[in-house]
């Protein structure tokens, strides 16, 4: 196999850190799919149709089929106008640090991945909800966007075909609830981003009423490849039964944080030990988020689990977002908690009032464990919280998100949070 | 009252959605970026701009971050004090910022230069710990670096 198949994602990035213009990414075979849809007469059911078969599932951390998503929406003459597609770029979750790097590297593969998209949705207008500190992925999309106007790969009959698409860069105002599917369509048609009732669900009843598609950056950033070599080929690049390769990343004290694009189903270990290098010196590996502050610890036991969808859900975690966060013995697992659980009370939208309340009183408990004032109780009490922000409790997935780190922090650290409590202090302060 | 200028941003912005509403968080930032920051007379003006009654366009203003409906110093730093950063010193990182300024979160200067504000994650996790100031993101960040990267703003 050539590097470009290993990494169809990062393959062409220049390693300067400079961005992949239009003429760079046309010589490094860009736009080759759209041509092929477009120039090959596919209809949109046979792109949605290569998409499914390719086994594509939704990198923002839900692992939601793609092309089913896609399927729901209703086409041609008699549905309802216009459709929108939507890419989800506000990349928020803490310890996430990917698609950044997709959007400031090669900004037309993720144009092209939307053209190809909205094409199969017949979506008449895309829109890309970027993220306000994203400045710099915001002046090069914005150039990307221009170029892709000039050479008609946007705007009116794209390529002299009977298609059109308009797209269009909004930048946020802030706040980690629009990363929320519709806690986005609440923003971006310039309300507060709190979360809708589902169903009805967004490819059916979105953006302003209209069917709407929302996808992830990485995932749209697949598509050009899927179409240009197939569905087989992309399930082939998996190591387990899932698709494709996967954006992975580690922070922490490792030896070398850093983002890597690797076959998906890559263990734990792996992307620990051989690309992140393992722990600094002098340091011990305790535990690690897998993907993102709303994923659930894992331990030792379970590095060797590969991370995908799966797999991950099999050991009671998820591989969310799949930049893992590492906990070492030097840092207080009690202190990083509380640090997580401070953003999510923060986040919160201030909608459902077990998010809204339970989250700051949970946030003040294990403050106070760090000041050296918990209680004996006190976990009962977190235990307690954690469990009223369970799925169906709330509108969305922020407070479930919030209780995945503290269930599992007091499962698997559980006498570092009673020591805090006994010794009325934080023994790493 | 809004400038030509501004009224001519937010039209640029309203042409790309079907309802003048939806780009209220657009116009709201456009003026900001003018201004540096959103009073109540700007708000009222926005909001009849745009067909919105001034409590709706402030219920929105409030609830997104990046949007002062205070005034702000000329440069306002956001340091990040999400997990990854928190993991590797941001709370040394902040309390070294308080220190150099003389102020706490949420504060502005009295020279009126800077305003100290906390964000989330940034983005920046294998580079943490991080800030921004202004629209530039610092990143590997050590006491000595921030006094070093605070002398470009003036």
């Amino acid at each position: 196999m050539t590097r470009t198949t290993e990494k169809p994602l990062t393959g062409n990035m220049r390693p300067d850190g400079s961005v992949l213009d239009l003429p760079a990414y046309e010589q490094a075979g860009g736009y080759q799919a759209i041509r092929k849809v477009l120039s090959g007469g596919m209809e949109p059911k046979a792109v949605t149709a290569e998409v499914k078969a390719a086994n594509l599932r939704g990198r923002g951390g839900a692992g939601f089929q793609t092309g089913l998503k896609w399927s729901f929406v209703p086409l041609g003459k008699d549905a309802p106008n216009p459709t929108y597609f939507i890419v989800n770029a506000d990349e928020m979750e803490p310890g996430t640090f990917k698609d950044r790097l997709l959007m400031e590297r090669d900004p037309h593969q993720l144009i092209e991945g939307m053209l190809i998209a909205s094409f199969a949705i017949e979506a008449d207008i895309a829109y890309i909800f970027l993220r306000g500190e994203y400045t710099l992925a915001a002046e090069r999309l914005t150039r990307a966007i221009a170029e892709a106007y000039d050479r008609h790969y946007l705007g009116k009959n794209i390529l002299g075909s009977r298609y059109s698409l308009e797209l269009h860069l909004h930048l946020s105002g802030g706040r980690y609830i629009c990363g929320d599917e519709t806690g986005l369509l609440n923003a971006l048609e310039g309300k507060r981003a709190n979360p809708r009732t589902k169903p009805p669900f967004p490819p059916v009843v979105g953006l302003f009423g209209k069917p709407t598609v929302v996808n992830n950056v990485e995932t749209i950033s697949c598509v050009p490849h899927i179409i240009n070599h197939g569905a087989d080929w992309f399930r082939g690049l998996g190591r387990t039964k899932e698709a494709g390769t996967k954006l992975y990343g580690a922070s922490g004290k490792v030896k070398r944080p850093g983002l890597w694009e690797l076959p998906m189903g890559t263990t734990a270990r792996e992307i620990l030990e051989e690309h992140a290098g393992g722990m600094r010196d002098g340091l011990k590996f305790r535990g690690l988020l897998p993907g993102g502050s709303s994923t659930p610890f894992i331990v030792e036991e379970h590095l060797d689990t590969p991370m995908d969808f799966t797999e991950m859900a099999k050991i009671g975690s998820s591989m969310g977002t799949g930049t893992m966060i590492v906990l070492d013995d030097q840092t207080c697992p009690v202190g990083m908690t509380w640090t997580m659980t401070r953003f999510f009370a923060r986040e919160s939208c201030g909608f459902c009032t077990p998010c809204w309340s339970g989250l700051g009183w949970a946030e003040r408990i294990l403050k106070s464990m760090e000041d050296g004032r918990g209680q004996p109780g006190d976990l009962d009490k977190l235990a307690f919280q954690a469990r009223m922000w369970s799925p169906g409790n709330t509108f969305c997935a922020l407070a479930p998100g919030a209780a995945n780190p503290l269930q599992t922090a007091l499962k698997y650290f559980r006498d570092d949070f009673e020591r805090h409590i006994g010794e009325h202090r934080c023994a790493w302060r | 009252m809004l400038t030509a200028q501004e009224i001519n941003e937010i039209e640029q912005e309203a042409a790309h959605y079907p309802r003048r509403d939806a780009v209220s968080i657009d116009a709201l930032k456009i003026v900001q970026r003018h201004r540096g920051w959103v009073s109540d007379e700007s708000l009222r003006d926005i909001a009849e701009h745009l067909g919105m009654s001034p409590t709706d366009l402030d219920s929105v203003a409030t609830f997104y971050n990046l949007i002062f409906r205070r005034p702000v110093g000329r440069h306002v730093i956001m340091v990040c004090d999400s997990v990854s950063c928190w993991i590797m010193g941001c709370e040394r990182m902040q309390e070294h910022l308080e220190k150099r300024l003389g102020i706490g979160l949420g504060e502005t200067t009295p020279d009126n230069r800077f305003t100290l504000l906390p964000i989330v994650c940034l983005g920046c996790c294998d580079h943490a710990p991080a800030m921004m100031v202004d629209g530039d993101l610092h990143s590997d960040l050590d006491p000595q670096k921030i006094d070093r990267e605070l002398e470009k703003y003036k």
